[in-house]
């Protein structure tokens, strides 16, 4: 390759912030400054092969210096570029790529403040409003409207991130206008957020599997984690051996708790059984489906569970790397998790030889940007990999060909923490729980017009009206989504629906990733549907035709019929259909595919506009 | 005439299209497949010399228990596979998405393009005056190139020229996302700032005349573009001793653009500035 840059150069800031990542540079080849050029320079040149395959190192990079300055200039990326050997037009494509990321000048501090379904229904474009007014023009603070933060259960939720070394973050949820403007304004005195506990309104009851430690365990402790049986599903999967782990996760009936519903076991096999190397354990903690914040919380509350669950995964599928992708909205989760990563590093958990078995495997944090496509299991390996995060056509399918070209095992962080309990009680006792064909307890985010709203661990087979009456269901109620935005509206007469995939499935709906918010009639339900519809024209990689140019054209269409109803909508709706049949049918990815889901529940089963 | 390499013998594979036996070399994709069978499935931003990228989904098909709809560049054809080309379902999807592309996009330098919309039927006005369109200046900064993007499709066939598939320049990507997805150099500056070495490999591949060639974008605009009174003369470059095959297209006794062979061994349809855009020297007649 040989790569142009242009003429612009990096601040000494900009540049610290990539050298403290990446280490200062060995040569004037790759930007150390050229009055140090030393002899060998002249002779030799760095870089090649060696350097690019430091390109999964942009991302990090794009981090680094938005962290440090707030945004990326030119000099900045370019200077990026010399040390990754990456093209700068395409690094420039990776960083126009991530909503969290600017290449335009713009304030230190940023505040997300979230306008999704949940907090749209908590009054999230009053809160803005407030915000802006109160804020007004040189404040030194971009309020930025954007996608969920994943706080569903404190709605409204504002985030705030101020550029400096290090970056400071602060949350205000349930926020005010006074609290968001103080964490925008002062994130170092903003108020601690409540415990991850809090987000679980059953948390210590000891019938809990999967959430039995949230609340009960210190986040911080390994040795607190191990005291309340931490390690003993580790200690059982090395005596199993990898094969053994895999015919227990099979013989349980795991099914991946994402929202496609694959058995677990029989992708670890797969993976397990290539005969290509190295293998990758990639967890999937990106969760931005609106309404989904069940994996923050278990992050935030159980940290180790997870380097625990990814560790066995590793383990009972050849992999020596895994591969924790979080979404970089949330910013404690990544503290608790880099945390526990550090701890069980130095305690021998982690690293070349895990619990003294020789098998060497450790964990590295990669931290999302702003994208929810990046959820999707291909998008996130070229997110990794420093590409966009566009997806991958399938086949070749990730247990062949997956991170970096090897074969992958991906699972989201709920799946992985149920091969603990899978250990630890044993394939039949587990599979006992839930229903013939859903197995095991299942977590469900509830959110929206509730008492309680929360994480709530059931056995598959409950039923949605037992579910939502743990949660304190208000009088009023209009609808359900289920599944979050990609998932499908329910009515208020159908709440006897059991919360099983074969259930939801048979009812003509979906459990996806076990969202379910509460609708009740003050909630416009037009302005819901757009809101669905924007959220999907933002999200779209923009790849593909149906999915970039249809959900522009149904958002369209939904302004169109925003007040209207009956014959006026008809057209409309018709349109709608046919954009959405076609966005189903010929999308590259879930995302294009799904997007219409929503809304063509809310027309069929809610009657939205009749 | 180019000669082109027969290449290593491959085992054929058997599957149906449209209920028909079809044969074909084993790694073949369906497109390969329905083109040798006789069947129009139409493309755009597939590409002859470039990995398919299936971003368009224009040439969709059905497969039997394929839960979605195939994009027929780019799947490899499979033994047993059962498929159907012309079902309503892959119809619709054709029609949905030449709606949405003409709907937002000038397509009138598209090839083709016309003949699809009328035969699939679409109405890409029926998404009303107010529908979201690009509607782009298109961007000269330079003698050679005019990019376009008022007539971009996105299908990315550029950036793999420019990129790893061809001419390892990198000076194209994707920038933004979804429908504010476009396609730019590094931090969208003009092309003369950017890595572009002018190969014109991009305007080789671009399949909607959102990249061209100075000399044709200003022709059309004075609208003595004429096609039908060009003729197309294969030689060989002069510059060096590579030997690339050039194509020059000639109107009025002038060169107005110069392409390359796809089909050639050497060039694959490549070239380099001399080669594509040095030309002036033979018509320079002062």
């Amino acid at each position: 390759m040989d790569l142009h840059f242009g003429d612009s150069k990096p601040t000494d800031e900009e540049r610290a912030a990539v050298d403290a990542l990446l280490g200062p540079p060995d040569s004037s080849w790759e930007g150390a400054d050229r009055d140090e050029m030393r002899a060998a320079d002249l002779r030799w040149a760095r870089g090649g092969r060696a350097a690019r395959d430091r390109r999964d190192q942009l991302l990090p990079g794009l981090h680094a210096i938005n962290d440090r300055i707030g945004w990326i200039s030119e000099g900045a990326l370019d200077y990026l570029c010399r040390r990754l050997t990456v093209p700068p037009a395409q690094a420039y494509g990776v960083a126009t790529f991530y909503a969290m990321f600017s290449v335009k000048p713009r304030p230190a501090t940023v505040l997300h403040v979230c306008t999704d379904l949940a907090c749209a229904a908590a009054g999230a474009s009053e809160l803005c409003a407030g915000i802006e007014s109160r804020l007004g023009l040189g404040s030194g603070v971009s309020v930025e409207r954007g996608p969920c933060l994943g706080l569903c259960e404190r709605a409204p939720a504002a985030l705030a991130i101020r550029a400096g070394d290090p970056v400071r973050t602060a949350v205000s949820a349930p926020a005010t206008v006074e609290q968001a403007v103080l964490a925008a304004s002062a994130p170092d005195s903003a108020p601690e957020e409540p415990a991850a506990a809090m987000a679980v309104p059953q948390a210590g009851d000891p019938a809990l599997t999967l959430l039995r430690r949230v609340g009960v365990v210190d986040p911080s402790s390994l040795d607190d984690y191990r005291a309340h049986g931490g390690y003993t599903a580790l200690r059982r999967a090395f005596e199993l051996g990898p094969a053994g782990v895999i015919r227990e996760v099979t013989d349980s009936g795991l099914v991946g708790r994402g929202g496609a519903a694959f058995p677990t076991g029989r992708k670890w096999q797969a993976t397990a059984s290539q005969p290509d190397h190295p293998h990758y354990l990639v967890c999937n903690a990106d969760e931005s489906e609106p309404g989904t914040f069940k994996d923050r919380v278990l992050m935030e509350g159980d940290p180790y569970a997870l380097v625990e669950a990814m560790t066995i995964a590793g383990y009972a599928t050849g992999a020596h790397q895994g591969y924790l992708y979080l979404r970089g909205e949330y910013p404690r989760a990544i503290r608790r998790m880099r945390h526990a990563l550090d701890q069980a590093r130095a305690r021998g958990l982690l690293g070349d030889d895990v619990l003294g078995q020789g098998y060497a495997f450790d964990i590295e944090i990669r931290r999302g940007a702003g994208a929810y496509i990046c959820g999707e299991e291909t998008a996130l390996f070229n997110s990794i990999e420093g590409h966009r995060g566009e997806p991958r056509s399938k086949p070749p399918f990730p247990v062949e060909k997956g991170l970096f070209g090897k074969p992958t095992v991906e699972n989201n962080v709920e799946t992985l923490v149920n091969v603990l309990p899978v250990l630890m009680m044993g394939a039949p006792a587990y599979a006992a729980i839930g229903t013939e064909r859903s197995t095991g307890p299942k977590l469900f985010c509830v959110s929206g017009t509730v008492e309680r709203p929360g994480i709530y661990e059931l056995p598959f087979g409950a039923t949605l009206g037992e579910l939502l009456e743990l949660a304190g269901v208000r009088a009023g109620l209009r609808a359900v989504l289920l599944g979050g935005a990609a998932g499908g509206f329910v009515r208020p007469d159908e709440l006897d629906i059991p919360l099983t995939f074969e259930g939801t499935r048979e009812a003509g709906t979906t459990l996806g990733s076990g969202v379910v918010m509460a609708f009740d009639d003050t909630v416009p339900l037009p302005r819901l549907l757009l809101r669905i519809a924007e959220f999907f024209r933002d999200e779209s990689c923009g790849q593909c035709v149906p999915c970039r140019v249809g959900t522009v054209r149904q958002e369209e269409a939904l302004h169109r019929i925003a007040d209207r109803a009956g014959a006026a909508a008809a057209d409309d709706i018709a349109l709608l259909r046919e954009v959405g049949r076609a966005m189903r049918d010929a999308s590259i990815c879930g995302l294009g595919q799904t997007a219409w889901n929503a809304v063509e529940s809310a027309i069929d089963r809610l009657g939205a506009y009749e | 005439m180019t000669v082109t390499p027969l290449g290593i013998p491959r085992r054929l594979l058997e599957f149906t299209i449209d209920g028909e036996e079809a044969r074909v070399p084993e790694g073949s994709t369906i497109l390969d497949a329905c083109r040798a069978a006789g069947k129009d499935i139409p493309t755009l931003c597939q590409g002859d010399t470039l990995t398919p990228k299936n971003a368009c989904r224009v040439c969709v098909v059905e497969v039997e228990g394929s839960r979605t709809l195939v994009p027929a560049c780019s799947r490899t054809a499979e033994p047993g596979m059962e498929v159907r080309t012309d079902t309503e379902r892959a119809r619709h999807s054709r029609k949905i998405v030449l709606e949405l592309l003409a709907s937002s996009v000038d397509l009138s330098t598209t090839p083709r393009v016309a003949e699809w919309i009328k035969e699939y039927e679409a109405e890409p006005d029926r998404f009303g005056p107010d529908a979201a369109r690009l509607n782009e200046e298109p961007k000269i900064d330079n003698d050679l190139y005019v990019r376009d993007y008022d007539k971009c499709i996105l299908c990315y066939k550029c950036v793999d020229a420019c990129g790893d598939q061809w001419q390892n320049t990198f000076a194209i990507s994707v920038t933004g996302r979804g429908f504010d997805a476009r396609i730019a150099v590094e931090h969208d500056a003009p092309l003369t700032d950017s890595a572009c070495v002018y190969c014109g490999n991009c305007i080789e591949v671009c399949p909607t005349g959102a990249l061209s060639f100075k000399s044709e974008f200003d022709m059309r605009a004075a609208g003595t573009w004429d096609e039908s009174a060009q003729t197309e003369t294969t030689t060989v470059c002069a510059y060096c001793g590579v030997g690339c095959n050039l194509t020059l297209h000639v109107q009025d006794n002038e060169i107005v653009k110069v392409t390359s062979p796809h089909d050639n061994p050497v060039t694959h349809g490549n070239l380099c500035i001399k080669g594509r855009f040095g030309y002036q020297h033979v018509q320079n007649r002062g």
